[in-house]
C-alpha cells in the first residue's frame, strides 16, 4: 500500500532499522539461551559473554536435578485435562453457537465475550475459598477446573468461527447421498475443522502450561507446584548465584510454547480482533 | 452466510432448539462451577467479617457494606488504585505507540526485512510470561546484568551495581519495560494486518492530490483502520489493569511490596496473605466492575465489526 510511494533509498534505510529492531526485540530471547549455556566463570565475569563458544550443558543438569520433573509431571496432567475437557465442551457449544438459531444465542455469545475477559484477581479470592470447601486446593481436578473456565470461552468464539467457515451445503449434499445427520457430521464436516481443533487445543495448551497466579493461589505444597511455579522458586533458591541454571530452566520451560506458539500464531491474532472468520 | 441465516430463522425446528441448548450444557455448567459461584460467593463474602478467626471455625458475621466503607475510607487503596491506573494507562500509550509504529514500518520494508521483525516479534510474544519474567530479571540484575553494563559503558556510572528493583519508581520502569516488550507483538501484528486492508489506490490517489506522506497516513490510513486501533487499545487497557503474575515476580526480586502493590497483588496480599477474606472480596468486585464495564464496551466495538 503506502509502500507504493515509498523511494528505494528510504526503503533500505527503514529495512535496516526494522532489522535492528528485531535484534533488540529478540535479545532478552537470545539472552536467555546464550546464558543458560555458559559456565560460572563466564556468566559473572566483569564483561557480559556474548557467545556460548565455550559452553555446555552443565545448566541443564542443576535445573533437572532440583525438582523439574516432579513439577513437569503435574504441569502435564493439568494441561491435558483443561485441553481435553476444553475442547470438548467449547466445541459442543461452538456447535450449538454457529449451526443452529435459538433463544439466547445473542445473550450467551455476549456472556462468553464479557466471561473471557474477567481478570483473574476478580475471582481468585473466592474460588480459593470454594476449592478448600470442596476439598480441591492442592489438587489438578481443582486447577484444571478453574483453567477449564478459563480457556472455554475463547475457545468457544475461536471454533464458531471456523464452523461457520465450513459452509453448511457440504453437509447438506452429504444428506442428499443418503447420509445420516451423524454421518455426514463425522465424515464431511469433522475433517475440515481439524486446522481449528488443533488452533484450539495449542491455545488451551499455552494458557494451561504458563498461567501462574490461579497456580499460586491453588498449589500451595511444594510437590503439587506446575511449571511457572517451580520456576518462581528454582529462581529464589539460586538468584545469588547460579542464573545459568535459571536461565536454562526458562529455556526449558518456553520452549515447548515457542514451537506450537509459532504454529497458531496468526490464528489467535485474528480471532481476538475480528472473530476468525465472519459467521 | 446471510442466505444460511434466513433458511435458518424460518425454519426453527423445536428439535434443532432442543439440541442446541443440550449442547451449550456442558460449558455452561463448568462456567457456572468455576465462575459463577465463585462469582455469588464473593458478594456474600465481601458483605461478611470473614478474617483469620472465621478461617479458624467462628461462624462469619453480616456486616453489610462495613467492608466496602471501610475500603473507600482507606488512603492506601486508594493510592493503590491510582498507581493501577497510572500504570496501567501509561504502558497501554506506550504500547499501542511503539505498536502501531512497528506496523506502519512493516509496510515500508523490503520482505527480507520483515521476517526477522515478525519472527522477533513472535518469539517475544510467545514466552511464558514466568520464562519472560526471569530473563528480565537478569538483564536488569544490579551486578552481572547486561542493562547496568551496558548503561556504564555509554558513560553513567552511577549504574555500575545499581539495584533497579528496590525503588518504587525504577521498579516501575523495569515492569513496564517488560509488559510493554510482551504486549507490542499483539498490537503490531494487529495493525499491521488492518493496514494492509487498506486499499493502495487511495494512497495514490491522496499522492496525486499533493498530499504529503504524512498527511496521508492521519487523513487516509488512520481513519480506515480505527475500528481496529479501537479494539486493540481497549484490549491492552484491560490486560494492563491485571499485571498481577508481572508485578508479583518482580516484588520477589526487589522485595519491597507496600510502595509497589497494584490492585491484584494488594488483594492477593490481603486476602492469601493475610487471611483478610471479607475484604478482599470487596476489593475484588471493585477490580471486576471496572473490567466488565471496559469488556462490554469492548464486545459493543466488536459487535459493530461483526453484526453480531
Amino acid at each position: 500500500m503506502t509502500g507504493l510511494v515509498t523511494s528505494t533509498a528510504r526503503r533500505r534505510s527503514y529495512s535496516v532499522l526494522a532489522v535492528v529492531l528485531a535484534l533488540l526485540w529478540a535479545f532478552p530471547v537470545y539472552w536467555m539461551i546464550n546464558s543458560s549455556l555458559l559456565p560460572y566463570n563466564r556468566i559473572r565475569g566483569a564483561e557480559p559473554t556474548f557467545w556460548p563458544l565455550d559452553g555446555g550443558f552443565d545448566a541443564y543438569g542443576r535445573a533437572f536435578d532440583s525438582g523439574f520433573f516432579a513439577a513437569l509431571r503435574v504441569s502435564a496432567m493439568v494441561t491435558a485435562v483443561t485441553i481435553g475437557v476444553a475442547l470438548l465442551f467449547a466445541f459442543f457449544a461452538a456447535l450449538a453457537v454457529s449451526r443452529f438459531r435459538f433463544r439466547g444465542r445473542t445473550s450467551f455469545i455476549i456472556t462468553v465475550l464479557v466471561v473471557q475477559m474477567i481478570p483473574v484477581e476478580g475471582l481468585f479470592i473466592s474460588q480459593y475459598k470454594m476449592l478448600e470447601g470442596w476439598q480441591l486446593l492442592n489438587s489438578v481436578a481443582g486447577l484444571s477446573l478453574l483453567y477449564i473456565a478459563t480457556v472455554v470461552p475463547f475457545t468457544i468464539w475461536l471454533l464458531r468461527g471456523f464452523i461457520a467457515g465450513v459452509p453448511f451445503e457440504l453437509e447438506e449434499a452429504a444428506l442428499v447421498d443418503g447420509c445420516t445427520r451423524i454421518q455426514a457430521f463425522f465424515r464431511v464436516t469433522l475433517p475440515l475443522l481439524a486446522p481449528g481443533l488443533a488452533a484450539s487445543g495449542v491455545f488451551g495448551f499455552v494458557q494451561a502450561w504458563n498461567e501462574f497466579a490461579l497456580a499460586l493461589v491453588v498449589m500451595s505444597r511444594p510437590e503439587n507446584r506446575t511449571l511457572p511455579l517451580w520456576l518462581r522458586t528454582f529462581t529464589e533458591a539460586n538468584r545469588a548465584d547460579d542464573w545459568a541454571g535459571i536461565m536454562a530452566g526458562s529455556v526449558l520451560i518456553a520452549v515447548p510454547v515457542l514451537i506450537f506458539f509459532l504454529f497458531v500464531q496468526r490464528r489467535m491474532a485474528s480471532g481476538l480482533v475480528t472473530g476468525a472468520v465472519k459467521g | 452466510m446471510l442466505r444460511r441465516a434466513r433458511r435458518d430463522a424460518a425454519t426453527p425446528t423445536r428439535r434443532s432448539a432442543h439440541l442446541s441448548y443440550v449442547l451449550l450444557v456442558p460449558a455452561v455448567l463448568v462456567l457456572l462451577a468455576a465462575m459463577g459461584y465463585p462469582l455469588a460467593r464473593q458478594v456474600v463474602l465481601s458483605l461478611q467479617e470473614y478474617g483469620l478467626a472465621q478461617q479458624f471455625g467462628q461462624p462469619p458475621e453480616w456486616v453489610g457494606l462495613d467492608n466496602f466503607q471501610q475500603l473507600a475510607t482507606d488512603a492506601y487503596l486508594w493510592q493503590v488504585i491510582g498507581r493501577s491506573l497510572a500504570f496501567c494507562l501509561a504502558v497501554a500509550g506506550l504500547t499501542m505507540v511503539i505498536g502501531t509504529a512497528l506496523a506502519v514500518l512493516m509496510t515500508h520494508i523490503s520482505r527480507a526485512a520483515r521476517l526477522p521483525l515478525h519472527v522477533a516479534l513472535l518469539l517475544a510474544w510467545a514466552m511464558p510470561h514466568l520464562a519472560s519474567l526471569t530473563v528480565w530479571q537478569w538483564l536488569f540484575d544490579s551486578q552481572y546484568g547486561v542493562i547496568n553494563w551496558l548503561l556504564v559503558r555509554l558513560g553513567f556510572d552511577e549504574f555500575a551495581g545499581h539495584s533497579w528493583l528496590i525503588e518504587p519508581l525504577s521498579f516501575f520502569v523495569v515492569a513496564a519495560v517488560v509488559v510493554t516488550w510482551m504486549s507490542v507483538p499483539f498490537v503490531a501484528f494487529s495493525v499491521y494486518a488492518g493496514l494492509t486492508q487498506v486499499p493502495g489506490e487511495l494512497h495514490e490517489a491522496g499522492a496525486i492530490d499533493g498530499a504529503s506522506a504524512r498527511r496521508r497516513f492521519w487523513l487516509i490510513t488512520v481513519p480506515l483502520i480505527k475500528p481496529v486501533l479501537l479494539i486493540v487499545g481497549l484490549l491492552q487497557i484491560i490486560w494492563d489493569l491485571k499485571v498481577f503474575t508481572q508485578i508479583f515476580v518482580l516484588q520477589d526480586a526487589g522485595g519491597i511490596t507496600r510502595d509497589t502493590n497494584l490492585i491484584g497483588t494488594y488483594i492477593y496480599r490481603l486476602g492469601i496473605g493475610q487471611g483478610q477474606f471479607g475484604m478482599a472480596s470487596a476489593a475484588s468486585i471493585f477490580i471486576l466492575l471496572v473490567t466488565v464495564l471496559l469488556s462490554l464496551a469492548y464486545v459493543r466495538l466488536l459487535a459493530r465489526e461483526e453484526g453480531l
